[in-house]
């Protein structure tokens, strides 16, 4: 006779942990490189989002990042460079209920898959993007990417970049994105909470992590990540909270006509109350674009966090509404009917 | 006045104008007209690449050629008997394909100095003499439709506009043809504007009168219906065909379609004909690229629906890679290329067949793609049917072509009964144990096909080389070749499951003449007129193209000569000399045009010419 586990509710699915979600592979990334952290706090939040291992989809791009679908232990494609948007469009479209996740990084989605980076933004499809930006081509070993910063040096601009960079936020705001947010590689709480958010999103969530490539890139986001300098060149964005910063919080972001002034609270000029106030869920792209471009100003903090999220309708549930629709005025699809229709003639 | 009415077996009539003029229009009611009296019909259109050029301009002359007949046809016919042309420049431009003696109807009241000149004419060709081998029909269509119309309260623009129909209402009387169905199509096209439905039924009747009271046309025409198959026929074109033999592999699989795809000619109308359709469940995206497209097609196989994607050479050159991606991921999708003339952007309007080399060979690496081709309009719907049922049943990509004269042109099909499509059975694998990505089918040696959302069969795939059964990603250099064998060797296993080639005509001797894609009809038609003359010519049509049809060399061999027609360079010949070490010959054109009947002819004349 089959016994009931007793700790279980008949029915619901089993508690899943982090190791469930990792797939036999050995995972083959530097030792060293930010992209393992993503991996581990995607696999430990996963758990907590309470969705079957099997509804999951991982598609990846070509690029270092890319290589993390095989290291998930749900359904992934590693498909092409830039194109994961567009396969993943075409999975979501064909199974609106599966959970579907794209994995790219600067140079897979902003050089080679740009086009298809914008306009899955734009349509509002239900996937959730994590953009690994290391501002290099890691895996064809150390050329500039389109977030490099200009003037910098490497195996492909030996007299530096003369190339500007993106601004990735402004650029996904700048498509309509309906969710967009920044975390960091090596903060592990805030890119659990981050893809949390991300998940619990309706529509297409795009989050830029900033993830440090320790052989060709090494330290580029350290004034955001290491300890020493954190806190004085970032500020993360919270909901209703006013844009409070520095090792000992003693800073803030004053709004100075249109642009974002630095100001110390200790030296009894501003308090608190004069500071702007993050509205995650305004209206407009205003406030978001606003922050978005703090990244690029030189002596202002980089905004982490949720720039922008608001719901809008998803396009697979427009398409699912326009089949009903059709249904509702044609009746359901008649092959015969369709074949048959217009004008016929018979011959004996 | 005494009319006469004279039987005839065939008549070839193009309808020329300005773009704006309706000519396509008025040539597709014709061509309607005739199907439903029982003649049998092929078409060709013929579109300017400019939406609206300059009225009256050489390049925005629009054509519509139909070809019409009391036997069984296979193309739009050589040269016409009829020319309608609406302006000097539709003149200029088509009087070559007019027969001598043709009879050529002209808007006379267009034949001012002003579209003289934009049609580069010196003088009038109406005045001056250079008509004279043509019975010249000069018609007032602009003052007499005006005429017909006095009495509705459309400006003169709008008036002016409906003379296509005063036009198409002669032809309709000099081939004594029914106008109910077109008087039908008026009301339907112009239910929303009631003075239109009233102002075309004007003009169309107005012009059938006119015929018949004027001394001008003594004689009408009368074109016996054409022995066919007994069943239910409509008329098709291509696209149309493509559409349906599409949902009907969604709805007989029970696939959900998603077809992915880019706007371009002569592909687009599959799109819009698909997007009304959504009453089936079809799925249309309207992608940002070619890539784009391709991409969902993907997708959507990898979640377990026939993934279809549409486009015509550059755009297949664009989603080469992703193609490639399909192939070694081993998913069902269907690629359509509807071929225009290339290369480059080349001539987006018209016909060629100078893909196919592409398609065999335009990946990276060693890429086995099945290809098949549709031969005629109504070929579209089994020849897509068909992609479809493969790509599933050996989980692979298949490359479905077809070209811009078969996409446009439009013939009378007999309607399949649903009940006799072939079967597309799918089975989604399920069961746990033992579930390997990469386990093969002994026979098809397809891979096993997994929904995502299948508890247990989580697995990964991609487009780095796989490592056989498992599925993972292996550098080892034995598997990668026996992988690529296997691949291979998948594709080549589909000639066991194609049926044999049909060979028209006398099974070994002298001549063969061997044809793929949209060329079948010349081919077949000067095949059969040199047979009549009692030549020992042969003729096959290929519809796969990868793999080649398992009987195709045995054939070859018996006859002392072949001949390879193509609206290429000679890209079927290099593959048959090449696979079957034959001296293939070829008859090779790249004019935009297809082949003449005539042009067929005259080549088989030179093969067989001192043979016995």
């Amino acid at each position: 006779m089959r016994q009931e586990t007793p700790s279980q509710v008949p029915g619901a699915a089993p508690t899943l942990t982090k190791r469930d979600f990792e797939s036999d592979q050995d995972v083959r990334w530097c030792p060293g490189c930010g992209d393992y952290s993503i991996l581990a706090q995607t696999q430990r939040i996963l758990p907590e989002l309470g969705i079957p291992k099997e509804d999951l989809v991982f598609i990846s791009g070509i690029g270092c990042s890319s290589r993390f679908p095989y290291y998930m232990d749900t359904y992934g494609f590693h498909t092409i460079h830039g194109r994961a948007p567009t396969i993943a469009a075409g999975v979501k479209i064909a199974n609106p209920e599966l959970s579907v996740w794209v994995i790219t990084g600067d140079g897979d989605a902003l050089s080679i898959g740009g086009n298809h980076f914008i306009h899955l933004m734009r349509r509002n499809l239900d996937i959730n993007v994590l953009l690994f930006n290391n501002r290099i081509y890691g895996l064809t070993k150390g050329q500039y990417s389109p977030t490099s910063e200009q003037g910098k040096v490497t195996y492909s601009t030996p007299m530096g970049s003369i190339e500007n960079p993106f601004n990735t936020i402004s650029l996904a705001l700048a498509s309509r994105v309906s969710f967009v947010a920044r975390s960091l590689d090596r903060d592990s709480d805030h890119l659990r909470r981050i893809i949390k958010a991300a998940f619990e999103h309706k529509g297409t969530s795009f989050v830029e992590i900033y993830q440090n490539c320790n052989v060709f890139n090494d330290g580029a986001f350290f004034q955001y990540t290491e300890k020493e300098t954190k806190a004085d060149n970032t500020v993360f964005l919270e909901h209703g909270e006013p844009l409070v910063f520095g090792k000992d919080r003693d800073k803030g972001i004053r709004l100075n006509e249109l642009r974002p002034e630095v100001v110390s609270l200790t030296d009894g000029k501003y308090t608190v109350e004069d500071l702007m106030v993050h509205d995650q869920f305004a209206d407009g792209p205003t406030l978001a674009h606003f922050f978005a471009r703090m990244t690029d100003l030189p002596n202002v903090p980089t905004p982490v966090g949720i720039f922008r999220s608001f719901n809008r309708p998803c396009y697979e549930d427009f398409m699912t509404q326009q089949i009903d629709a059709a249904r509702g005025t044609k009746g359901q699809g008649d092959l015969e009917g369709l074949l048959n229709a217009g004008d016929t003639w018979e011959i004996e | 006045m005494n009319k006469k009415m004279q039987t005839i077996e065939e008549a070839t009539i193009l309808f020329a104008g300005d773009s704006g003029d309706g000519s396509q229009i008025i040539g597709t009611q014709m061509t309607e007209a005739s199907a439903i009296v029982g003649n049998d019909v092929a078409t060709l259109p013929d579109y300017p690449a400019e939406i609206r050029a300059p009225a009256g301009s050489l390049a925005g002359i629009s054509g519509f050629q139909l070809h019409f007949s009391s036997e069984n046809i296979h193309t739009p016919g050589d040269a016409c008997d009829v020319l309608v042309a609406m302006n000097p420049a539709a003149l200029k431009v088509n009087l070559d394909n007019l027969k001598p003696n043709g009879l050529l109807i002209v808007n006379s009241n267009n034949f001012a100095s002003r579209n003289l000149k934009l049609a580069g004419y010196e003088s009038n060709p109406l005045e001056d003499g250079s008509l004279e081998k043509f019975q010249v029909y000069p018609v007032e269509l602009t003052r007499l439709t005006r005429e017909a119309l006095k009495d509705t309260d459309l400006s003169q623009r709008e008036v002016d506009r409906c003379k296509n129909f005063f036009a198409v209402g002669m032809v309709f009387w000099l081939y004594n043809r029914p106008m109910e169905n077109t008087l039908h199509f008026i009301k339907e096209r112009y239910a929303k504007k009631p003075e239109y439905v009233e102002a075309n039924t004007l003009a169309l009747k107005a012009g059938n009168v006119y015929c018949e009271a004027t001394e001008q046309f003594a004689t009408s025409y009368v074109v016996e219906p054409a022995e066919f198959p007994p069943g239910k026929y409509r008329n098709v074109e291509g696209n149309m065909a493509t559409a349906f033999g599409l949902v009907a592999a969604s709805q007989v699989s029970g696939l959900q379609l998603v077809y992915g795809s880019y706007p371009i000619t002569p592909a687009s109308s599959i799109l819009h004909a698909l997007a009304n359709h959504k009453e089936f469940g079809v799925v249309t995206m309207q992608m940002e690229d070619e890539i784009a497209a391709i991409g969902v097609a993907i997708g959507a196989a990898f979640s377990g629906a026939l993934g279809v994607t549409g486009s015509s050479g550059p755009g297949l050159a664009l989603k080469s890679e992703a193609l490639n991606l399909a192939m070694i991921a081993e998913l069902p999708i269907v690629v359509c290329n509807i071929q225009r003339a290339g290369p480059s952007t080349g001539m987006p309007t018209k016909t060629e067949q100078a893909d196919l080399l592409q398609m065999y060979y335009g990946r990276n690496g060693e890429s086995p793609v099945p290809i098949i081709a549709a031969s005629r309009p109504s070929d579209c719907f089994d020849a897509i049917y068909e992609a479809c049922r493969i790509a599933v049943k050996y989980m692979t990509p298949v490359i479905f072509m077809s070209d811009l004269y078969v996409a446009f042109g439009a013939e009378p099909w007999r309607i399949p009964e649903v009940s006799d499509l072939a079967e597309i059975n799918v089975d989604f694998r399920t069961e746990e144990e033992g579930f390997n990505p990469y386990l093969r089918d002994a026979t098809t040696l397809a891979r096993p096909w997994v929904k995502p959302g299948t508890p247990g069969l989580e697995h990964r795939i991609g487009g780095l080389e796989k490592a056989d059964i498992t599925g993972n990603v292996s550098y080892d250099p034995e598997n990668h070749e026996q992988m690529t064998h296997i691949r291979s060797e998948k594709v080549a296993r589909i000639a066991d499951d194609i049926p044999p080639l049909e060979v028209f005509g006398p099974q070994k001797g002298n001549l063969l003449v061997v044809s793929w894609g949209g060329t079948f009809g010349a081919v077949r038609t000067a095949v059969e007129r040199k047979q009549g003359n009692g030549a020992s010519v042969a003729h096959t049509h290929l519809r796969y193209l990868n793999p080649l049809p398992k009987d195709l060399g045995g054939i070859l061999e018996r006859f002392n000569r072949v001949l390879v027609p193509e609206l290429n360079l000679g890209q079927l010949k290099q593959l048959i000399r090449a696979e079957y070490l034959i001296p293939a010959e070829g008859l090779n054109k790249v004019q935009g045009q297809p082949f003449h009947v005539f042009e067929v002819e005259s080549k088989i004349d030179e093969l067989l010419e001192g043979e016995v």
